[in-house]
């Protein structure tokens, strides 16, 4: 029998597979946008679409390579730390700055 | 109710506030927070995906319809994504003072509205080919 177990510190707890689980939900996340992204530059190719729309959809773009960026420097995280440190409050803000860049585009391509 | 929106809004502009309270949760659960947020950010951007699409493909119905469809498509992703940001920072806050987690009714509407706005395509389509 063992008796209380001692507290252990955030480096001796298994980790299991949280930290890889974590770095695919972001992959799947960028493939959601990129498949978003793909309807909206779908919807300038086809139509004879005014500059208002190609220049949104370029920034919808570069958006997500702001998105990219904020997924690879975390995916780096949950590879290589142990235990990896928690979301900051600028890929909280870097997120959803892309994701409302691409509504607001969205909006714009109607 | 006032008391705790301010008290979110500050969290909001200043979340590096919530380290200052609380203990740090066991990482793992930080981890499953944050995928939870990624769920949601990936609800958005299907919606976001659904309200372009709609505007794209059902080219056959009126204009207005087509474009109110859209933009209440369009509405729910930015709902959607304020949302994860928001549930985030709350169960974050909840986890480092060792409270119960927040629920919520946004699931709920959520579910409601998109089977009103699938059922709403259904009927427009329906009525669309029955009046060819």
């Amino acid at each position: 029998m063992t008796g209380p177990r001692e507290p252990v510190s955030a480096a001796e707890r298994d980790p299991a597979a949280q930290p890889e689980r974590t770095r695919l939900a972001w992959r799947r996340t960028t493939l959601t946008y990129a498949v978003s992204l793909g309807l909206a530059v779908r919807a300038v190719l086809t139509e004879g679409a005014p500059a208002a729309a190609v220049a949104g959809v370029a920034l919808a773009a570069l958006a997500w390579l702001g998105f990219l960026a904020v997924a690879h420097r975390r995916i780096q995280q949950m590879v290589t730390e142990r235990p990896p440190r928690g979301l900051t409050v600028l890929q909280l803000r870097g997120t959803l700055a892309s994701v409302l860049t691409l509504i607001v585009v969205g909006v714009v391509l109607l | 109710m006032i008391h705790r929106l301010a008290a979110t809004l500050r969290l909001w502009f200043a979340p590096q506030l919530i380290k200052a309270e609380g203990t740090t949760p066991d990482y793992r659960f930080s981890l499953a927070n944050e995928r939870t947020f990624l769920a949601w950010v990936r609800t958005a951007l299907a919606l976001v995906a659904g309200g372009i699409a709609v505007d794209q493909f059902l080219t056959e119905l009126r204009w207005g319809m087509r474009t109110t469809i859209a933009i209440v498509l369009l509405t729910g992703a930015a709902l959607c994504a304020l949302r994860a940001v928001n549930h985030w920072v709350r169960c974050e806050r909840a986890m480092r003072r060792g409270e119960d987690l927040p629920t919520s009714r946004f699931p709920v509407l959520l579910g409601t509205g998109t089977a009103v706005a699938a059922l709403t395509v259904i009927v427009v389509v329906a009525v669309g080919w029955a009046g060819k």
